[in-house]
Order: structure tokens, then C-alpha cells, then sequence
């Protein structure tokens, strides 16, 4: 069991890619950010289907590419298994000879372990998503790969499947004990996938963290929405006791506990906002009185959109205090649930 | 917009009806001027039958050529990016817009007796003034560029993922191509023989200037009917009528093929994307 690493320095368009990186066994590591932010270059670079201006990447002891000592192995001499992001399964191919073409030896198990035996004989254009997922994934793993690499393995399947498939994903990882790196633009995917997350814009990495302190502790602006925290900007002031006060440019103010003054970005996460007809005589500080401009529920939650917020509760409160869309609410947080943010401007 | 019997669909229609039997009578004429069993003993007589001999001979070798140069040739320009490309696709379809007299004169000036490259042939014993290789060479010059344009194309339309897809599931340059790009270039490719295959089998001027029409060596059947058209009309309209049902059938391959392709055509994926607010 070998750890990846990576070095990376490349001209890509308009942003240079700068990125230093290493995925040790059995760990997944979660590539997030904008389209754009050279997340799939990443991929392709350790797979060897594109050389970078300059850099290494080194799987262990083994050294697959060098550009100052001019080592560049080919793909196939590579231990790689690529999952493509549209699956790129050979069309004219079925099922069985779609993941036979890595490697012949482990076919019926693969086509077992992943419930596709009964599709053997169809070509990819005749299954569904999922299907064509678990045989890409499948497929990848003939070759028994000492890296596996994910290219938004979960991006081209529906709302349904995807949960799902998440899931299943999520078990194989761990069940494999190999170096991964899945590239999504999906904070949830990679939350519940990934043991780090690295967070890529314009071709640097922000923050390499745990899902749960990049939650906690996001290193700007840019990593709190992407985690889905509400980001409010403003002009801070430290006040007597000790809190700062926040004038916000949408109007209105907030507290928080942590200190500063100046230009800042507050964060305060959908889960920790709480939604009431009437002005709260709770601990809370922090109130915003607006309509509410749309309710999005998912499963047992719903996401409720008041003003510049976003509050995330049950279904149950929805009917609990009946909650319709375009009706005023008033939505509280606690001083001590935001955080403030670097990077404001 | 147009009401029925209005002058204008009549001239929709006499134009469509005028253009289809402009279109179809030298055609059915072939046929019909002389009786069914006049064109059989046309179709068997000397001439005909060594100019369809030449003419298989030479089309055979020629597209044989065409397919194993112009396959890896194509494949090659198709996966490159470099500068100048455009140029060089431009130069490979420049002959398809040539008048074949020019190609033939081109032809001349390069390999013929005086040519830029004759003496070198002289000088290796090679001479290749009215001999089948010359009929090969026209017929080849003429025919490659509807080919290998083709060819580009139907390799340029595979999703580049599928072949980088093999390599990393490795499969080396050789084995990605005949695995998963050939096959999945096929119908192009296809497509594009019988493009290459029936303007060779009609080609005249190149190979007329470039290797004569001597009976039973040099002359095809084109160039058969040139001739025949002097010394006895009805054979010559026996092999116009050859002509016209290779032509015909060779059109119906290339419809069935192009329909086949768009059956077969490559699986595509709407990705929803989805982000969180």
C-alpha cells in the first residue's frame, strides 16, 4: 500500500495550476470547487493523459512522472483506474467486454460485486445512469489499480440515484483501502465521500481539511458558501461588551463573538437559523425580519430562503407554524454560531 | 403561405419535375435505346470485358492503397493539434476540387519520363508509362482526398474520452486503435471507401493523360467508352450501362451504411448539474 503524490505546476487557459498534494492508502481525498478551477486537469495529469508544464507524481517508491529528470510514463504503465465523468464507456461494446477490456481475470466478480452480471450482454446506450456507473466502476477495477480516480462520478444521475449511489460509492471506497481523489463541485458528495477535502479555485487549493472543519472553520469567504453556510457582509465595529456589531450591506445588523472591525464576512450555517412568527425572548440576538422568498424541502428537511438568509429546518416546522412563501417571518441566530470570515472585500 | 394551385407551386413543381427527368433520362436512356440482350452481348463483348478486368485490377489496388495509407494518415491529423493543420487539411482536400486534366498534367510533370521525379524512376529501371501502376497512381491521386476527408471526420467524431479511456485501462497507441477508435470509426470509414471507390471507378481525364488507353492494359471502362463511342455506339452504352449499376449499387451502400451509423451512433448523457445554495 503506497501513498500518491503530486506536484503540480501548469499553464491551464487563463489560471495557473499550483497544487502539492498526497492521498495515503485507503484515504479519499475530495477535489472541490468551480467549474473551471482545474479539478479534472488533476485527474488527468496523475492518470497520464496529459503532461503539466512541470512536476512529479510518484505512487510510493514508484515515480510516474518527472519533468526535471524527463520520467513520463505512458497510462497503461500507470496503476491507475479512471472513472470518467460521463462514464466514457466503449459503446460499441457490452457490458462484459466494457470491463473485461482492463483485465479478464476478475470479470464474473466485478459483474457480481456490483449487481450488473444480469446486463452482460447490453451495451451501454441500453442501461440506465446508475447501471452505467457501477460498470464504469467496475471497469476501472479490472485493471486492479493502486490509485482510483473519480472525474464527478455522481454529476450525470439524477436527484434519486444519486443518493443511492452515494452511498454505495462511500462503502466501496472503504472497502478498497486504496488512494482516491474524486473531483466534484458538490460540497455534500464530498462530504459524505471523502476523508479531506481540498478546496481548488482558479488553481490553487484554499484549504485541505476534514468535511467537518472546513464546516467549522472555513478559511474564507469562498470555502463557507461552498460548504452551504450563509455568508453576510458588512462593516463590524467592536462594541463595549466585548461582542463585535455588524452593519450589514443588505440592511440590518448582527452580532458576533468573534472579534474584528472593518470589511468582513460573516458565516452562519442554514441549520443554525431558526424560523418564528412572532419576536423571540430566547438567548438569541441576532433577528432578520423579511418575507420568505422560497421553501425547498428535501426529504424530512426544508430549506427556507428569508432575505439574504438561508435556514434549514424540519418539514414538521414548516406545518407546525404553517409557512407559505411571501409571507413575513422572523429568522434568529446566535451571536455564537457565526464566524467570522477572511476574505471580504 | 402558398395556396394550393397558386402560380407559385406551380413553379415549385415544374422545377422539381424538370430537374428529376433532366436528371433521370440519359440515364434510363442507356437502357432503353437498345433491347436488353443487345446490352448483354455489349456488356460481353472484347473491350468491355478487358476494360472491366483493368478497371477491377486497378480500383482494387488502388483503394487498397488509399485504405492502408490514408486509415493511419487520417487517424494521425485527426488526434493532432498543431500549427499549420488547418493548412494541411485544406491541402489534402485541394485535389477534390482540381480538374482531373490537371491532376493529369501534375501527374506527368512528377513521375512521367520528364518529370521532376522520371529520372530518378529511370535511373532504378522503373517505368511506369502505360502500365497498370500508372491507372493505380491516377486513380489513387483522384480518389484518396474523398477518403481521407471522410476518414478525418469519422475519427475526429469519436469522443476523445473513449480512446483515453483505453489507455488507462492499459491498452497501448496499436491496441486503443484497433479496439476501441477503428471500430468506432467504422461507418465513416466506410462511408468514405465507397465515396473514394466510385469516383475512382469513374475517373477519366488524370488517367488518360497519365497512362493512355490501351486496350486490355490501360483502358477502363470510362476510358472504354470513349472509345467505343467512335467504333460501335451500342457497346459503348453496354458499359455506360456496367457503369450506371455499379454506380447505383455503390449509392445504395453508402445510404444503408450512413443509416446504420446514425442507428449505431454513441450514447449521450444530458449531466444535470446540481450545486448546493
Amino acid at each position: 500500500m503506497e501513498t500518491l503524490q503530486l506536484d503540480v505546476h501548469h499553464r491551464l487557459r487563463s489560471i495557473q495550476l499550483e497544487l502539492t498534494l498526497d492521498a495515503r492508502p485507503g484515504e479519499t481525498l475530495a477535489l472541490v470547487g468551480p467549474s473551471g478551477a482545474g479539478k479534472s486537469t488533476v485527474l488527468r495529469i496523475v492518470a497520464g493523459l496529459m503532461t503539466p508544464d512541470s512536476g512529479t507524481v510518484a505512487l510510493g517508491d514508484a515515480v510516474w512522472l518527472d519533468t526535471d529528470r524527463h520520467i513520463d510514463l505512458p497510462p497503461e504503465q500507470r496503476s491507475v483506474g479512471l472513472v470518467f465523468q460521463d462514464y466514457a464507456l466503449f459503446p460499441h461494446l457490452d457490458v462484459r467486454r466494457n470491463v473485461s477490456f482492463g483485465g479478464a481475470e476478475r470479470v464474473d466478480e466485478l459483474l457480481a460485486r456490483f449487481d450488473i452480471a444480469h446486463l452482460a450482454g447490453e451495451r451501454p446506450g441500453a442501461i440506465s445512469g446508475g447501471e452505467r456507473q457501477r460498470v464504469a466502476l467496475a471497469r476501472a477495477l479490472a485493471r486492479n489499480p493502486r490509485v482510483l480516480l473519480l472525474d464527478e462520478p455522481l454529476s450525470a444521475l439524477d436527484a434519486h440515484t444519486r443518493a443511492t449511489v452515494r452511498g454505495e460509492l462511500r462503502d466501496l471506497l472503504h472497502e478498497l483501502e486504496l488512494p482516491a481523489i474524486i473531483v466534484t463541485h458538490d460540497f455534500e458528495d464530498a462530504a459524505v465521500l471523502a476523508d479531506r477535502v481540498g478546496v481548488l479555485v482558479a488553481g490553487k487549493l484554499l484549504q485541505v481539511a476534514t468535511p467537518s472543519e472546513l464546516v467549522a472553520t472555513p478559511a474564507d469567504a469562498f470555502v463557507a458558501t461552498f460548504t452551504g453556510a450563509n455568508v453576510l457582509e458588512g462593516t463590524a465595529t467592536l462594541a463595549s461588551d466585548g461582542l463585535t456589531h455588524v452593519v450589514l450591506d443588505v440592511g440590518g445588523s448582527a452580532w458576533t463573538t468573534d472579534q474584528a472591525s472593518g470589511r468582513v464576512a460573516l458565516a452562519v450555517h442554514p441549520w443554525e437559523v431558526s424560523l418564528a412568527r412572532e419576536t423571540s425572548t430566547d438567548s438569541a440576538v441576532n433577528h432578520i425580519h423579511a418575507p420568505i422568498a422560497s421553501i425547498v424541502r428535501l426529504g424530512n428537511r426544508a430549506r427556507v430562503r428569508i432575505g439574504p438568509l438561508t435556514a434549514e429546518i424540519t418539514t414538521g416546522s414548516i406545518e407546525r407554524l404553517d409557512l407559505k412563501e411571501g409571507e413575513p417571518v422572523f429568522a434568529t441566530f446566535k451571536a455564537t454560531a457565526t464566524r467570522v470570515l477572511a476574505g471580504a472585500e | 403561405m402558398t395556396r394550393r394551385g397558386g402560380a407559385f407551386a406551380a413553379a415549385l413543381w415544374s422545377g422539381a419535375v424538370i430537374a428529376l427527368a433532366f436528371l433521370l433520362l440519359p440515364m434510363l436512356a442507356i437502357f432503353l435505346r437498345v433491347s436488353p440482350g443487345e446490352l448483354l452481348h455489349g456488356m460481353s463483348s472484347g473491350p468491355a470485358v478487358d476494360a472491366l478486368r483493368v478497371t477491377l485490377i486497378t480500383s482494387a489496388v488502388a483503394n487498397a492503397l488509399i485504405l492502408v495509407v490514408g486509415t493511419p494518415a487520417a487517424y494521425l491529423i485527426a488526434g493532432s493539434r498543431f500549427r499549420g493543420r488547418d493548412l494541411v487539411v485544406t491541402l489534402i482536400e485541394l485535389p477534390l476540387v482540381l480538374p482531373p486534366a490537371v491532376a493529369g498534367i501534375g501527374l506527368l510533370a512528377a513521375f512521367g519520363r520528364l518529370g521532376l521525379l522520371g529520372g530518378t524512376f529511370k535511373a532504378l529501371g522503373i517505368d511506369i508509362a502505360f502500365t497498370k501502376v500508372a491507372v493505380v497512381m491516377a486513380v489513387t491521386y483522384v480518389a484518396s482526398p474523398f477518403y481521407l476527408r471522410a476518414a478525418l471526420a469519422a475519427f475526429e467524431a469519436v469522443d476523445p474520452n473513449l480512446p483515453a479511456a483505453a489507455r488507462t485501462l492499459g491498452a497501448g497507441p496499436a491496441r486503443t486503435f484497433f479496439r476501441v477508435a477503428l471500430p468506432l470509426a467504422a461507418g465513416g470509414l466506410g462511408a468514405g471507401a465507397a465515396l473514394a471507390f466510385a469516383r475512382g471507378i469513374g475517373e477519366f481525364g488524370a488517367t488518360i493523360m497519365f497512362a493512355g488507353s490501351l486496350r486490355g492494359v490501360t483502358q477502363t471502362l470510362s476510358l472504354a467508352i470513349y472509345e467505343q463511342f467512335d467504333v460501335n455506339f451500342d457497346t459503348a452504352l453496354a458499359i455506360g450501362a456496367e457503369l450506371v449499376i455499379v454506380s447505383a449499387a455503390l449509392l445504395l451502400v453508402v445510404k444503408l451504411v450512413i443509416r446504420w451509423r446514425r442507428f449505431n451512433s454513441t450514447y449521450t448523457i444530458a449531466s444535470a448539474a446540481s450545486s448546493s445554495s
